[in-house]
């Protein structure tokens, strides 16, 4: 608990010891700073969450780790920064082939800001591919995948498809006539799959044709189906970092002093 | 078989049951569009006498009504060539959906041939590949004369000897084998 506090939340001595009265405030203020300790300790008393908190938190790293570890985290963001954007962009826009388009061009150019947070989605979805891309290319070349880590990998890779699969819904949202036609292209790319290509190519435009559900299918698809399945992964993922730890780069070798290496006599 | 078996096994029947109870109406909810035949429209285009059997005109056809210009595509019309071994009383409607991945493809009447602008598909008068990836002739759709008019209805696909079948996604090849593996949608109407 003192541990994962900082400093001004450690709750201070009670008025007459340590002399703590003796400083001039009053007990009322004193009772004040008191507060913000005592709401965590309430909190923490009823949840146990500090145990928990430290060993997240404050948990040990191997000698070695460098800003490349950092790449998990900035993927981490990057995610954030999207969900908020994301949340915030859905109040202005709607899934229609009609209105779509005019949405779009009313939130970017009228609204205060619009083209702004739009732009943090768009640049941010751009962003997220390249770190994640990183992120994984830090992990195949440090090692990091090998036992005890391989399911920690194979979430990895499966939340890579997600947000590969995020970018593809989030192209057709503008449904200016690029989004349009790089969605009719990609819909039929998936429809060459042999035997059930065709069905998934149905599936994703609700019908034989771009129909009328199209859009809101694939805005679905975009704000609630993909984003709930990468946070429930994302949970996963991290759980596991936690629990496994992270790896030392290949090029720390394991320490084998002599001393280090204990013999025992048999008999 | 004790008896707490027994309820562990119900307990978890009835939660598998409520699971699927929630579960299939939902999945069959988002499938079933697919399955949904359209309704079979048929749309004038022009009398007879506008079309030639030397080139194409371009009509616009509403396939999908409601949804504005997303619902719309082009086809090329002409009237059946005698030079080509068609009956001039026919009059044949080319779909503009390339059958590479579904961009618009243009005539272009100097050269007599169907250009794609995305990957280079190039096809002939007929609707034939001559060059480029598309993998089958374009589409075309049925057409019929009725009260002086030329219509245009469902969309077919061909083999590359031009034997109708049933309508594929662009991408997907047709004849042979292919008509196994990439199989038509259970709604598309049969081929003419």
């Amino acid at each position: 608990m003192p541990k994962l506090l900082p400093s001004f939340l450690n709750k201070p001595g009670k008025p007459g010891e340590n002399g703590a009265a003796g400083n001039g405030s009053s007990p009322a203020v004193e009772k004040l700073k008191e507060a913000p300790a005592d709401l965590v300790g309430w909190v923490d008393e009823r949840t146990g969450a500090t145990p928990f908190l430290t060993g997240m938190l404050f948990r040990k790293v191997p000698k070695g780790t460098n800003w490349f570890y950092t790449l998990g985290s900035a993927t981490l963001f990057a995610f954030v920064v999207q969900a908020i954007t994301g949340v915030f962009l859905a109040m202005y826009y709607t899934p229609s082939p009609v209105e779509a388009y005019a949405s779009i061009t009313h939130l970017t150019n009228e609204v205060f800001l619009g083209e702004f947070v739009r732009g943090m989605h768009k640049w941010g979805a751009t962003v997220m591919i390249i770190v994640i891309f990183l992120h994984m290319g830090r992990v195949f070349f440090f090692g990091a995948y090998k036992y005890p880590r391989e399911l920690n990998w194979i979430i990895g890779v499966v939340l890579i498809v997600l947000v590969l699969l995020m970018g593809l819904t989030g192209y057709l949202l503008p449904f200016d006539q690029r989004s349009y036609w790089a969605t009719i292209v990609a819909m039929n790319i998936n429809g060459t799959g042999p035997i059930l290509g065709p069905y998934l190519a149905d599936f994703l435009r609700a019908g034989a044709e771009f129909e009328s559900t199209t859009l809101a299918r694939f805005y679905s698809l975009h704000m609630l189906l993909v984003p709930g399945a990468i946070i429930a992964l994302i949970g996963a993922h991290l759980y596991l970092v936690v629990k496994l730890g992270t790896t030392a780069p290949p090029w720390i070798r394991a320490e084998t002093k002599p001393k280090s290496i204990r013999t025992e006599k048999v008999g | 078989m004790t008896r707490r078996n027994v309820f562990i096994v119900a307990g978890q029947a009835l939660g598998g049951v409520a699971t699927g109870l929630v579960l299939l109406p939902v999945v069959g909810f988002a499938v079933a569009p697919i399955l949904e035949t359209p309704e079979e429209t048929w749309t004038g285009v022009g009398a007879p006498d506008e079309f030639v059997p030397t080139s194409y005109r371009a009509v616009t056809l509403t396939i999908r009504s409601g949804i504005g210009e997303a619902g719309k595509t082009t086809a090329y019309v002409r009237q059946g060539s005698e030079d080509l071994g068609e009956d001039p009383n026919q009059y044949i409607a080319i779909s503009t959906r390339c059958a590479h991945l579904g961009c618009p493809v243009r005539f272009f009447d100097a050269a007599g041939q169907f250009i794609c602008p995305c990957h280079g598909g190039v096809y002939d008068f007929e609707g034939k590949v001559i060059g480029g990836p598309p993998v089958r002739p374009l589409d075309r759709f049925q057409t019929r004369v009725e009260g002086g008019e030329v219509q245009v209805g469902s969309r077919y696909s061909v083999t590359s000897d031009l034997e109708p079948v049933r309508a594929r996604d662009p991408g997907e090849f047709t004849g042979g084998i292919w008509e196994y593996l990439y199989p038509p949608r259970p709604s598309t109407p049969p081929a003419p």
